[in-house]
């Protein structure tokens, strides 16, 4: 017996073994070697200066005015999104919930966005859609007699948002329209006989039913939100100023735009803190809803 | 149900076309049309010329041509890109499932007090940016010789997804009851056994959906690609970003591009979008 319940506790651990080691190699080798980065002179532009400076690449990525305004960012960024694919998502999975001919058709293209890759996304929208002269919603506000809106210029981090929020609505709403498949339909037809209105409705039934469906949608953005980099990058490159600049922008501009390493990686390490804070506040949030 | 109905609705087949219903179906088809309409719009642009692409009001209605297809496949080799694509995305999504599956099925059938811990740690290490590791992993492969390598990208196409295939993977595998796989274990099953012919048959929209995802993922990821390959290794993300160079001036040519490089996952996901969703909600549909 002694043998087999140890057997039975090595098997798993073996199983999980390759998971666990390969991740924690991908995430300690490069923390390891961005602590090393973090705490010596390391700028890429002058080599010959180098040598341990303690918490100075800290410092100096804190005082950066732009540090303040990249951790806003990056945090409105991704409440914003996550808001907007969400309520949005539940309103049009409502709306073709119901058979209608077609229904099959008008998933296709709803879906379609979320299968674009992230850097075409970003191109499309910059050129084709948001150019204040030749773009698409620029010919929209003509026809409506408004003046055409410079929107990377003047509403950069909104632009961001509303490329993403394109890009992931479809996931949302698809996520939902399943969820809703499985509505217990009796328990939809006694509250009708019962008069329920729609907002009693949705709120009582539908919301519970689906708080699974909308804590998986919320766990799978957080994840991919929180260091968004190629939709920044292809369009506004974080600016104007730091308007659309958030902390994985900003790591990246200082090592490869300032090649200062040093800096980039004590970036880095408050990155990882933001995530992991992030990280924690989910599972207490959501995490009970994912058992 | 509707006995108060004072119109009489008139049926079509299955469907009953009262006013409710007309609305439910024009706005449903309003809002998926201007959902597509980007999309459409580039596809429109890559088969007009460079000059009926800036036209404003935009061309609706003109002779296509395909010129900007031919001359991209003369500029770059698109199908080289394309192969690295689908070398990168197969090779990590085959890789991905054989590492995640082990651990999510030893998370879901013998989980202990760690296993959400361990879930949550794996899933906040996709959460940090990557920019934050691009300087050690660049110089690790420099180091190793791995910089612009196929082998190289599928590595870290794997590490990046696995979090996301561990836990979409244990999600699916807790649904299915542990008495099953027990019951075969009684009947003297080894652990191969048990895998192949008791899990695999359960699991296999799980795994399906896992792995769709994953390819998906991997054939739209481009800060990996952009910063540490070029010629011999770039993948169709590398391609796009090549013609997006010259601020905008061409159009239709990255509108090409553009349709070239998304057409074959995009229309994949047409094909698999029931799949890959029903293994999202598996836990959530009950």
């Amino acid at each position: 017996m002694q043998s087999s319940s140890a057997g039975n506790r090595f098997v798993p651990r073996l199983l999980l073994s390759p998971a666990v080691a390969t991740l924690l190699l991908w995430m300690l080798v490069p923390l390891g070697m961005t602590l090393y980065f973090s705490a010596i002179r390391y700028n890429l532009m002058s080599p010959e200066l180098t040598g341990f400076v303690g918490w100075a690449n800290y410092e100096f990525f804190v005082t950066n005015p732009a540090f303040t305004d990249a951790v806003l960012n990056t945090l409105v960024l991704l409440g914003s999104t996550v808001f907007i694919t969400v309520a949005f998502g539940l309103a049009i999975a409502m709306l073709i919930n119901d058979p209608f001919p077609g229904q099959s058709f008008v998933r296709i293209l709803l879906i379609s966005p979320f299968f674009v890759m992230p850097t075409v996304n970003a191109l499309l929208w910059k050129h084709m859609m948001m150019n204040p002269i030749y773009g698409v919603l620029a010919q929209v506000w003509t026809f409506f007699g408004l003046e055409p809106v410079n929107w990377l210029q003047d509403l950069p981090l909104f632009s961001v948002i509303l490329m993403l929020s394109w890009q992931w609505m479809p996931f949302a709403c698809l996520i939902f329209i399943t969820s809703l498949q499985s509505m217990d339909r009796e328990q939809l037809e006694a509250s009708d006989l019962d008069g329920a209105t729609y907002l009693q409705k949705f709120r009582y039934l539908y919301l519970p039913h689906m708080a699974r469906a909308i804590t998986v949608v919320i766990m799978i953005e957080v994840i991919f939100l929180l260091s968004v980099f190629a939709e920044i990058f292809t369009t506004t490159n974080g600016g104007p100023g730091t308007q659309s600049t958030n902390l994985a922008y900003l790591i990246y501009n200082e090592a490869l735009v300032n090649f200062d390493v040093g800096s980039a990686s004590a970036g880095a390490m408050f990155a990882i803190i933001l995530a992991n804070i992030v990280a924690f506040f989910l599972i207490r949030i959501v995490g009970k809803n994912l058992d | 149900m509707s006995t108060t109905t004072v119109k009489k609705p008139v049926r079509t087949g299955k469907y009953t076309w009262n006013g409710a219903m007309i609305t439910r179906t024009v706005a449903s088809y309003g809002v998926a049309l201007l959902m597509f309409f980007p999309i459409f719009f580039m596809i429109l642009t890559s088969f007009k010329t460079e000059l009926q692409a800036i036209a404003v009001p935009s061309l609706w209605i003109f002779e296509p041509t395909l010129e900007n297809y031919t001359e991209v496949q003369e500029r770059s080799d698109y199908f080289s890109f394309a192969w690295n694509s689908v070398v990168t995305s197969v090779g990590s999504t085959i890789l991905g499932l054989m590492i995640a599956t082990p651990a999510a099925y030893s998370m879901a059938f013998n989980p202990t007090k760690q296993t959400k811990n361990i879930l949550m740690w794996m899933l906040s290490t996709k959460m940090m940016p990557a920019v934050g590791a691009l300087i050690p992993i660049y110089l690790l492969c420099q180091k190793l010789g791995l910089l612009d390598n196929v082998f190289a990208l599928i590595i870290i196409f794997t590490l990046m997804n696995l979090p996301i295939m561990v836990w979409m993977l244990y999600t699916n595998f807790k649904e299915i009851p542990s008495e099953i796989l027990e019951a075969s274990r009684m009947d003297g099953a080894t652990l191969w056994e048990e895998f192949r012919y008791v899990l695999l048959p359960l699991a296999m929209g799980g795994l399906a959906s896992t792995g769709l995802l994953c390819l998906v993922l991997s054939w739209n990821e481009a800060f990996w690609v952009l910063n540490l390959t070029s010629a011999n290794a770039g993948t169709l993300a590398s391609l796009v970003a090549s013609y997006s160079s010259p601020e905008g001036l061409f159009w239709s040519k990255l509108s090409a591009v553009s349709v070239l490089a998304i057409a074959p996952i995009v229309i994949f996901g047409w094909f698999s979008q029931k799949q890959l969703v029903q293994g999202l909600t598996f836990g959530a549909v009950k």
